[in-house]
């Protein structure tokens, strides 16, 4: 019998709908990532637009968090994950042996699915990257910064001294987003970011996400269909490990090529 | 099919809640009742103790050396020795059991080599004490040249609480949640500032607790010291870790041993000291776990 999955895709058959960009950055070639002997990401090419927002959309077990995370080497932290093929981070191999994880990690920064502030003050919350990096600069002034950046510094300017966990989960998640931006990085990777919270506090970091666009790079992994067509400008369908659809989103959601994305998005499946 | 079949037909049942409940009922009395017993026997104990000896407990009892007259002897000498052995254990222990769940925790590879000392580290909390002070008085008093002294105690005792400060701190390291650690990583921090800043200080309170547990255990061992050659007639305080020592449980037994009554009664008295020193240091433990949890 064939190798078929669910949707009828044949194993070895070349991802089709991909679509490139000038000027990507990130990049993804023939990328293929293995958990000891599974593999869970097959030969994934794609490109990454600078100061859009991109959308990894898919059904459980499709390979979009592990995909994320290789784009700022979290699954180095794994001992049984590796990978084969590359990734390009503004034009440079991301997994080449002089590469520090530690430095890609600042210039790649992760916001994650539940909101994880340090059981620290607000201000220590936000200071701990710029701390942890040496920064020579003014500490309270990059803080101030980072918490107007994510919307947050009217709702907690009276109590920075404050423990971090007395803020609202939503709160919370724009904190964790201010704590990555503090640090200045090129790429925001988001993990889900909204799934722990209520409608409204999801509504303020999409509209969040609207905003820091300009100067971030942002991808987002994200199980709601509807925040994707929303927020990104890209969106890219994933299914057990490959790439099946990339495109802009509006045409994903409206007019997709491939029958499983549009199975996927008409909520026939996954 | 079947399923589809059965689901249709009526289910009968033999209900008979009273009788089940019954069983409930009657399980809740055995559990009462183990509980009880081993509170009324310790109750038993304590008022025992304390009928015998509460009288002699006094600034005198604490501030004099032992005597041929039991009227005359007094726990200072036993009480400054536990003193000294448990501080120096502690200073001996901690930084070596930390030390330890922090590499096996954090940077061991998860391989059988390090299931193996995960285990026998288990293992060797279930040791009869009487076997470290063997290996006490082999390595530190005889091959190490440390003599009965405070140090050489306090050495074996490190070592027989030694797998309790690791599984504590273990655990206690354990707890801190995964997204603590990625939240670290995730903004550039290396494994070792993680550590330092994040992991370390959220795991410091179950640390500390585990580490006062441990040192409670050491309070009361008896039979390794005597293994190393403690003395149970000493009368003098110990004015560094090479002197000679005793320990208050020492002192207990060889009171406890002598037939006149008055040794018993003062006894009773030393194991009052003892149960004081033993809370104090339990309630230490929770104060501690309180203050420094309500900060984070």
């Amino acid at each position: 019998m064939d190798k078929l999955d669910p949707l009828g895709f044949v194993e070895g058959e070349d991802p089709r709908h991909i679509m490139v960009h000038d000027d990507p950055v990130l990049e993804t070639e023939k990328l293929s990532i293995y958990y000891a002997s599974a593999k869970t990401i097959h030969e994934i090419s794609m490109t990454i637009p600078r100061r859009k927002i991109t959308a990894l959309i898919g059904p459980s077990g499709s390979g979009k968090s592990t995909l994320l995370r290789a784009f700022n080497r979290m699954n180095d932290v794994i001992p049984i994950a590796w990978c084969e093929g590359n990734v390009l981070f503004n034009g440079e191999k991301l997994y080449a042996p002089e590469v520090d994880p530690v430095e890609v990690r600042r210039r790649i920064g992760m916001v994650f699915q539940k909101p994880n502030p340090f059981p620290k003050s607000v201000f220590d919350n936000v200071a701990f990257g710029l701390r942890i990096n040496r920064y020579r600069g003014d500490i309270a002034e990059r803080v101030e910064a980072a918490l107007h950046r994510a919307a947050l510094w009217e709702e907690v300017k009276d109590r920075l001294q404050d423990s971090a966990l007395g803020l609202s989960g939503g709160q919370q998640q724009r904190l964790c987003i201010a704590r990555a931006l503090a640090v200045e990085p090129d790429v925001i990777l988001m993990d889900e970011p909204a799934s722990a919270l209520d409608p409204i506090a999801t509504g303020r970091i999409e509209d969040l996400m609207q905003e820091i666009k300009e100067n971030y790079t942002i991808v987002i992994v994200t199980h709601n269909m509807q925040q994707a067509a929303r927020t990104a400008d890209y969106t890219a369908f994933m299914n057990l490990g490959r790439l099946i659809e990339y495109g802009e989103t509006q045409k994903i959601f409206t007019n997709p090529e491939d029958e499983r994305t549009e199975a996927y998005i008409t909520g026939r499946f996954g | 099919m079947s399923n589809a079949t059965s689901a249709m037909t009526a289910l009968e049942f033999d209900l008979r809640p009273e009788r089940r409940r019954l069983w409930g009922t009657i399980f809740l009395w055995v559990c009462f009742a183990a509980t009880a017993l081993a509170v009324v026997m310790l109750a038993v104990l304590l008022i025992d103790i304390l009928r015998q000896g509460a009288a002699r407990v006094s600034m005198d009892f604490l501030n004099s050396y032992p005597s041929r007259f039991p009227e005359r002897a007094g726990i200072k000498s036993a009480l400054f020795g536990t003193m000294w052995t448990v501080g120096f254990t502690g200073l001996i222990s901690f930084p070596l059991g930390v030390g330890a769940a922090i590499y096996l925790e954090e940077y061991a590879p998860r391989n059988w080599l390090t299931r193996v000392i995960e285990t026998n580290i288990a293992n060797l909390a279930g040791v009869p004490s009487i076997v470290y002070g063997v290996l006490g008085l082999a390595v530190f008093v005889r091959a190490m040249g440390l003599g009965r002294s405070v140090l050489a105690g306090a050495a074996t005792l490190a070592l027989l609480v030694l797998p309790v400060v690791i599984i504590s701190s273990q655990e206690a390291i354990r707890a801190v949640p995964p997204s603590i650690r990625q939240a670290g990583l995730g903004i550039g921090a290396t494994q070792w500032q993680t550590l330092q800043h994040l992991v370390l200080p959220i795991a410091f309170p179950g640390i500390l607790t585990g580490m006062i547990l441990a040192l409670s255990r050491a309070i009361g061992e008896t039979a390794p010291l005597i293994m190393i050659g403690a003395l149970t007639f000493i009368a003098f305080t110990p004015s560094s870790p090479m002197d000679e020592f005793t320990v208050l449980p020492i002192q207990i037994f060889n009171w406890a041993a002598r037939p006149q009554a008055g040794f018993h009664e003062i006894a009773a008295a030393g194991i009052i000291v003892l149960l004081i020193a033993l809370l104090t240091m339990n309630a230490l433990a929770i104060v501690l776990r309180n203050r420094l949890q309500k900060d984070l």
